[in-house]
């Protein structure tokens, strides 16, 4: 088949400051989409809360809750812990805490969600606190039975340093049950769960819940038990 | 390259083509002989006890017995590339006085000598690794690796430690039968002993890699894997997953301990008092659990396979006079503990 006169012709040549100014364009197209996809995921990261502040007392107080739902975010009905600012007393929904090293931390822990049997009894112990105890309610306590109602609503667990707590759930026959977080521990029906440990030196310890909460995932450990900011987080221990 | 007598011609004949009588091989064997030899005996006499993952049991120096005789096969072979490599570069370099043209020469021919040798070596060394690696498999029961739920390879001893490794996610936890059926976060065993080593999982596919004693395992839910090991010095091992299971994989490993025997019993014992107030709620003792019924209602889920906790082999511990144990799976309550 023969070329077409315009095919002979081959087009126009484009300039070469017209070619500058496709590559430029080019150049900044492929910058704006790797600092947008940066900034996303950068974006997506949980607030960190520091309990770095005034340790004069020798101890610092974290206070934590747990919902059944946590009410805000891309997942509002994913179970979720939240951790409570120290000096403005709000809710921010994170699992990224920073402590200081070294130091005496007394965990209060509003557990506001239903129990069920842990999948391996072992974190139904109470591990790793001062005085391997923790008390519920105000009551000491070394072991919750999972398989006996209200079973355990999830864990508080950092395996490096060996502490583990189990967390009561709350009955739900009871009124007051808290659907969509954060949660009123005034109010709202919940568990409290005190204990104490002492971080160790510097370093980032993951902590996680060790019953499977992730509802409608597979062996339910998806979706918020495999999300950071939900069902696990970090201590940053700073020195 | 050589003619039958082991000399060379093509790649060294000169301009002229005429043939070169340097024999090449006689120069190159001593050498090799002798960078090997060399070779070998620094590497078994310096490098070779510091191999991985060392020698705190007989698999893990099983294994590093293997690395050190299959470095020792290999390295003649790499040198023997390597100086060749390096001689002819020198000796037939194109700006070598009398080097040839790049073009033309006599054609390759094929001799008979030289491919025999060259077929026949190769497959000693070939047959040898399989025959020697399908030993270094049997003889030590498995050489650490998991053999499923019903091993073919067993270990000789008549007093083995039964260790269950439950993994799930994100972290492994290790049930003694023999002790009361006892749970506990930290892997301690006892030197110079036998331990079989029961791998399961609770969720998802994960892998227990106890890195320098040598034991790697695949953990599987309802599978019982089992892989043997024998302690054979004191100190600490690394655990770690080594099947990637989620989002905290890399936080899914721990820290365990050889000790002396009667360390290990003190501890076992003090760990059974301890563990005592959450031992009678754990599901009775199985060789796999249930992913779903996680023992909420008692036995009900528990995939009792009607297998015995002990075995005739398996009951290390099992006589301790201070221990109520499990006798069978299926019997509902652990009465171990004050």
């Amino acid at each position: 088949m023969p070329p077409s006169s315009e095919f002979e012709k081959g087009g126009e040549e484009v300039s070469r400051s017209g070619r500058i100014a496709i590559v430029l364009g080019l150049f900044a197209c492929a910058v704006f989409l790797v600092v947008f996809a940066a900034m996303s995921f950068v974006g997506t990261e949980p607030q960190t809360v520091s309990y770095l502040g005034d340790v004069s007392t020798g101890h610092v107080h974290l206070v934590f809750q747990t919902d059944s739902a946590v009410g805000t975010g891309a997942h509002p009905t994913w179970v979720s812990y939240q951790t409570m600012t120290p000096r403005t007393k709000h809710w921010v929904h994170t699992t990224l805490v920073q402590l200081p090293a070294h130091t005496k931390i007394d965990v209060t822990l509003y557990q506001f969600d239903s129990g069920s049997p842990l999948r391996n009894q072992q974190f139904g112990m109470v591990t790793g606190t001062a005085g391997g105890t923790a008390k519920l309610d105000g009551k000491t306590f070394k072991v919750i039975n999972s398989y006996k109602p209200p079973g355990v609503g999830h864990t508080f667990t950092v395996p490096a340093l060996g502490l583990s707590v189990p967390l009561e759930g709350v009955d739900t026959s009871k009124p007051g049950f808290c659907t969509s977080g954060p949660c009123n521990p005034r109010t709202q029906l919940h568990q409290t769960m005190t204990f104490s440990f002492t971080t160790p030196g510097p370093g980032n310890y993951h902590f996680q819940c060790f019953i499977p909460c992730g509802a409608g995932h597979y062996a339910g450990n998806g979706g918020p038990m495999q999300t950071l900011g939900y069902m696990g987080g970090f201590l940053e221990v700073r020195a | 390259m050589s003619d039958e007598s082991g000399t060379t011609g093509g790649p060294g004949a000169g301009r002229s083509g005429s043939t070169d009588q340097t024999h090449h091989f006689r120069r190159l064997i001593p050498v090799w002989l002798v960078a090997s030899l060399a070779c070998d005996l620094i590497w078994w006499f310096v490098a070779g006890p510091h191999v991985p993952p060392g020698d705190m049991t007989n698999v893990a120096q099983g294994a590093q017995f293997d690395f050190n005789v299959l470095f020792l096969a290999a390295a003649p072979v790499v040198l023997g590339v390597w100086i060749y490599m390096a001689y002819a570069i020198y000796m037939w370099r194109d700006s070598r006085p009398g080097a040839p043209e790049p073009v033309g020469g006599p054609a390759a021919r094929g001799n008979f000598k030289v491919q025999f040798w060259w077929i026949a070596i190769t497959t000693v060394v070939v047959l040898g690794a399989f025959v020697f690696g399908t030993v270094e498999l049997i003889l030590p029961a498995g050489a650490g690796g998991a053999e499923g739920p019903n091993p073919i390879w067993k270990p000789s001893s008549t007093s083995i430690l039964p260790v269950q490794v439950i993994a799930q996610q994100w972290k492994f936890t290790y049930r003694y039968p023999t002790f009361g059926g006892m749970e506990t976060s930290t892997l301690v065993l006892p030197d110079d002993t036998e331990t079989a080593f029961h791998v399961t999982s609770l969720d998802v596919i994960h892998s227990f890699w106890a890195y320098q004693i040598g034991v790697k395992a695949d953990a599987n839910p309802q599978v019982d894997d089992v892989a043997y090991a024998k302690t054979r010095q004191t100190g600490t091992f690394t655990v770690r997953c080594s099947e990637l299971c989620g989002i905290w994989h890399g936080a899914m490993y721990d820290y365990g301990k050889v000790v002396s025997k009667d360390a290990f019993e003190k501890w076992a014992l003090s760990t059974m008092r301890k563990q005592a107030v959450d031992t009678k709620y754990l599901p009775p003792f199985a060789w796999t659990y249930s992913a779903t019924a996680n023992g909420a209602t008692g036995v009900t889920g528990i995939n009792t396979s009607g297998q015995s906790p002990f075995s005739k082999e398996e009951h290390y511990g099992a006589t301790k006079a201070a221990q109520k144990v499990v006798r069978t799976p299926s019997a509902a309550t652990v009465t171990t503990g004050t």
